[in-house]
């Protein structure tokens, strides 16, 4: 290797310098000491502790059916998150995607949830389920619907499902905003042109606009997918996982470990599992998204 | 006036049409106008009760105060002390995220154009790391913040930041970075160019929508952020904006109108800029994600 | 143009050196610092600590964290760090008091209390010590002392709202002394139309607290804590007699709708907006009821006794103990500074400020009468942190989410108790 051509690598190594020493430090770092922890009793105070072996995992995986419950529960809000949150940003952004009057104004305010305060939507919605003063029972009962009336929150049927209502109604914002965003940049012509082959408007979506939003539908797919499973705010906020284990998720199992019962070790060993998880997910999706972007 | 048949029937069809737009387009709108003011309700309810007292805020459920309280605005401003907790929470956010910015578009621009070995698999651990985040993780940063005595400083509390932000960064600028037209910076390069001056005046700015909906995304996380405060920080005079709030919800008692006003005062900026921003972040979005 | 890149790079350089340098203020040297997780007390304490330094000259720092989640890990981390303050709480059960005492990390009180007689010991209310008390041969092998002392006082008890109880027809005066009156008195203010009960049982702590007083009640101190060790099975007719209460709330529909999942907070809102006759809440609701509703005609009460053969007790004790950090150089003057803090005067300042109970008898007198009341039952506390033994924390959790499940008509008392006595059996082999 000439010294020109080790010189031209080595610059070109410069520009990834900053964020790998950013990301040495305060990512691979914590992240390999939760490893080292994992393998431990520790209690999240003491200065010693045992080494324990894989006596965490095995529990985990063999003891722990909460926990794998928990998971469903994960895997169950993120699917709907996927259908139907994606499905309503989708159908908004449509919509507006259409030259309709006050685009603009729906625009900002489709995306006021994200940026309001988790406590706001606690507040909010818990009164909107409420069983007796609930807005949700005051509404059924209005149109006729009262047996449907209950407390949204604690009864078992509809607890998983209300508190994902939440997250969705929180989230689908970003969706929303991206997908038009991937909507706006298809060329009008091509639509026009369709329309003069007198193309309906189903053809139309599913000739053109779908084969095109392919990369959008993915990445919307990604963060919709790690923002949900990574999902415990609003659940300590409404239901703080109950009734009995309805609404609890793995994020919630860990700090009921880690800080409910100091179970620090556990934890992390609970940690590393979602973690691989969650990473093998991503990596399954960046795969997919590869390949159809190959097509 | 008199029209001829040919006429009068092209416009019966043309009203025709112009009816059933009317008719679908008043659906869209009922439909549309029901979903904004499910995201407004909650907004305006969080500015109506800001106007009540702790006596009436869940008694007078009224969207409309009759009595409003203004002074409770001017109450939550000085109690929470939001004149030092605001200067500070802007200096958090401009530097991390001019600092986001930088050090991700520099990563970015490196995986997309430059050729180095071991690209892919850095590019693979950088961006599906960053994208797990392990609750535990916590007290090792805590103990490795204290080796580097960066334990109440603020840039102990800045750089964690800048690390959270990169994942994403770097992946959604790497994208918008592989779309971009090769022929500008070659055309640069044959100039005589260097890669810094290429990245610097030709690969950037065509990223500015990009970097737009970079700086919306980190403005939002660090605007909001409270957790990382209160394990890096211990001086009043550090702490960012939410730290004001909590002065409104204790363990116990929670002041529900000023913590109100507290919310309203601290989410109006990140509607303005947002309201800025939007504009670029359609573009950006448009740019970063979308292959023509 | 080149330029403009260098400057960018400089001036962002320059930001994160100024703000790196510009770190904490400087402290003086005999500054004591204290880290408190009651960001609703700043006022109060920043009032008290000026008043310190104009009486002695030492400057006090009160660092407040909240929420109280991240407080407790505040404190965590800066112990594996060892730069925990002077003087700090300790958030948590009994078990992580003792790693953090058997860590080193705070300081023996002991002789400090016992000077003079004991006078400043004998100062408190006796309870509120003994939570900060390790008895000797306790379980978790740390040195016989006393670590920490209490700020203020509190209870976990039953609130009935009396204008309520008139509109059901019943008697103010005379609220439920036994469990069966308390079921019949709830039949007739649902009659009026009057929801009955509101407590935060979504979060399970108060469970617990509820469930274990009924356990006391029903079968005495003594076969609940065999029970612990693992003598007794929870599938005995009394614990499942204990679960089968909740059973009976929730079918005479005794508890309000959605209380199962209800955070305190709300519950504390429903009671103060007369929306519910009875609730189970510590004594700080007093200052919560106030703010919200100062008309709130109410009255505090133990627990109506499932059985006359036992008297009722509930969890009652310290509501927050402050500690000192046995590494600090200012140890002597922290407890100077605590001494000051637990001494009438302040007592009866902060008493009257937060409409806490004090934790010295002296400031007794100045406090209001709906908080006389809550004082009158301290008598009648316990708390887990006095008991000899404790409850495996997984096992007390499936305990109190298996109660949830019972209040939701999901399982029978009987179902959740094989299923807790299941995993108690997995427990203790594991710590064989």
């Amino acid at each position: 290797m000439n010294l020109q051509k080790f010189r031209n690598i080595a610059g070109n190594y410069i520009f990834i310098i900053p964020a790998f020493l950013l990301f040495f430090t305060f990512s691979l770092y914590p992240f390999f000491k939760v490893f080292q922890l994992s393998v431990t009793d520790w209690d999240g105070i003491s200065p010693y502790m045992n080494y324990v072996g894989l006596e965490n995992f095995k529990d985990l995986f063999m003891d722990n059916t909460v926990f794998w419950f928990s998971m469903k529960n994960a895997f169950f809000v993120t699917f709907l998150a996927l259908v139907v949150q994606n499905f309503l940003a989708l159908f908004l952004a449509i919509l507006c995607d259409r030259e309709i009057k006050g685009g603009n104004v729906y625009r900002v305010i489709f995306y006021l949830p994200p940026v309001l305060s988790g406590i706001v939507v606690g507040l909010i919605w818990n009164w909107i389920y409420d069983g007796n003063y609930g807005l949700l029972n005051h509404f059924l009962t209005f149109i006729g619907l009262g047996d449907f009336a209950r407390s949204w929150l604690s009864d078992p049927k509809s607890a998983l499902i209300a508190v994902s209502v939440i997250h969705m109604w929180k989230g689908f914002g970003w969706g929303f905003v991206i997908l038009l965003a991937g909507l706006q940049s298809i060329p009008r012509d091509l639509y026009e042109a369709a329309r003069v082959d007198g193309a309906s408007s189903w053809i139309v979506f599913k000739k053109i606009t779908a084969p095109l939003m392919i990369p959008v539908f993915i990445l919307v797919s990604i963060l919709t997918i790690l923002g949900t499973m990574q999902l415990f705010d609003i659940i300590i906020a409404t239901t703080g996982g109950g009734p009995g284990y309805h609404t609890e998720v793995p994020m919630t199992r860990m700090l009921a470990s880690m800080i409910g019962n100091s179970k620090f070790g556990y934890a992390s060993a609970m940690g590393v599992v979602f973690g691989l998880i969650l990473l093998i997910i991503s990596m399954i999706q960046i795969r997919v998204s590869k390949m159809m972007r190959q097509v | 006036m008199s029209l001829n048949p040919v006429e009068f029937e092209d416009k019966l069809q043309v009203n025709y049409e112009k009816i059933k737009k009317g008719t679908v387009s008043v659906f869209v709108h009922i439909f549309l106008i029901a979903v904004s003011l499910s995201c407004l309700f909650p907004l305006w309810w969080a500015f109506a009760s800001s106007l009540k007292t702790q006596q009436t805020i869940f008694n007078d459920l009224s969207l409309f105060p009759k009595a409003p309280h203004w002074e409770n605005y001017v109450e939550a401003w000085t109690k929470a002390d939001f004149g030092m907790y605001f200067s500070n929470s802007l200096i958090y956010t401009v530097t991390v995220v001019i600092g986001v910015i930088l050090i991700a578009s520099m990563a970015a621009y490196a995986f997309s154009r430059l050729q180095f070995p071991g690209k892919n698999v850095l590019f693979l651990i950088l961006i599906s790391t960053m994208m797990v985040p392990i609750p535990g993780s916590i007290i090792p940063l805590y103990v490795l913040l204290n080796k580097l005595h960066l334990v109440n400083t603020r840039l102990g509390y800045i750089l964690p930041q800048i690390n959270a932000g990169l994942a994403l960064g770097i992946f959604l600028l790497k994208t918008f970075f592989d779309d971009l037209p090769k022929e500008l910076e070659d055309s640069a390069r044959i100039d005589g160019c260097g890669r810094f001056r290429v990245y610097w005046h030709i690969a950037l700015p065509l990223a500015r929508p990009a970097i737009a909906v970079l700086a919306i995304f980190n403005i939002l996380a660090v605007w909001n952020e409270y957790l990382l405060a209160m394990l890096v920080l211990n001086s009043k005079n550090l702490m960012p904006l939410q730290r004001g709030l909590m002065v409104f919800q204790g363990a116990h008692v929670t002041q529900y109108p000023l913590l109100m006003a507290g919310i309203v005062i601290t989410v109006l900026p990140v509607l303005v800029v947002y309201l800025m921003l939007q504009k670029h972040i359609i573009k950006g979005i448009t740019a970063g994600a979308v292959k023509g | 143009m080149r330029l403009s890149y260098k400057n960018f790079i400089i001036l962002f350089s320059v930001l994160l050196i100024v703000t790196g340098c510009s770190g904490g203020d400087k402290k003086e040297s005999n500054t004591i610092t204290v880290w408190h997780w009651m960001s609703d007390r700043e006022d109060a304490f920043q009032e008290l600590a000026k008043r310190y330094q104009a009486e002695t000259g030492t400057p006090v720092k009160f660092e407040l964290f909240a929420p109280s989640e991240s407080y407790s890990q505040r404190v965590k981390v800066s112990a594996q760090t060892s730069t925990l303050p002077d003087i700090y709480g300790v958030l948590g059960e009994k078990r992580d008091f003792a790693s953090f005492i058997r860590s080193g990390y705070v300081a023996d009180l002991t002789p400090e209390l016992s000077k003079e007689d004991s006078a400043w010991k004998k100062s408190f209310f006796e309870k509120a010590l003994l939570i900060n008390e390790f008895l000797p041969e306790n379980e978790y092998k740390v040195t016989p002392g006393i670590y920490g002392v209490p700020l203020d006082v509190m209870t976990i008890q039953m609130v009935y709202n009396k204008n309520l109880y008139k509109k059901a027809g019943l008697n103010p005066a005379s609220p439920p002394r036994s469990w069966n009156e308390f079921v019949e008195h709830c039949g007739k203010l649902k009659d009026a139309g009057i929801p009955c009960f509101v407590s935060g049982f979504g979060e399970i702590w108060l469970i617990d607290a509820f469930a274990s007083n009924y356990a006391m009640n029903i079968m005495g101190e003594k076969k609940v804590f065999d029970t612990y060790r693992g003598t007794v099975p929870y599938t005995d007719p009394d614990w499942v007699q204990v679960l089968g209460l909740f059973k009976q709330m929730a079918d005479q529909k005794i508890l309000v709708d959605g209380a199962v999942t209800m955070v305190n907070k709300t519950s504390e809102q429903t009671f103060a907006n007369e929306r519910a006759a009875y609730s189970f809440n510590g004594s700080w609701c007093v200052n919560v009821y106030k703010g919200m509703n100062p008309g709130l005609e109410y009255s505090a009460m133990l627990p109506p006794a499932f059985t006359n053969a036992r008297s009722m007790k509930v969890w009652g004790g310290s509501g927050s103990s402050l500690v000192v950090n046995s590494q600090s150089p200012r140890r002597d003057a922290a407890i100077a500074f605590l001494k000051w803090m637990t001494a009438e005067p302040q007592q009866t300042f902060l008493a009257e400020q937060t409409e806490n109970l004090p934790a010295v008898k002296g400031s007794l007198g100045k406090i209001s009468p709906i908080l006389s009341e809550f004082a009158d039952d301290v008598d009648s506390t316990t708390h887990p942190n006095i008991y000899p033994v404790h409850e495996n924390p997984s096992v007390t959790e499936a305990f109190d989410k298996g109660i949830q499940s019972i209040l939701i008509g999901e399982k029978t008392p009987e179902e959740v108790a094989t299923e807790v006595q299941r995993l108690k059996e997995k427990e203790l082999k594991k710590s064989k």
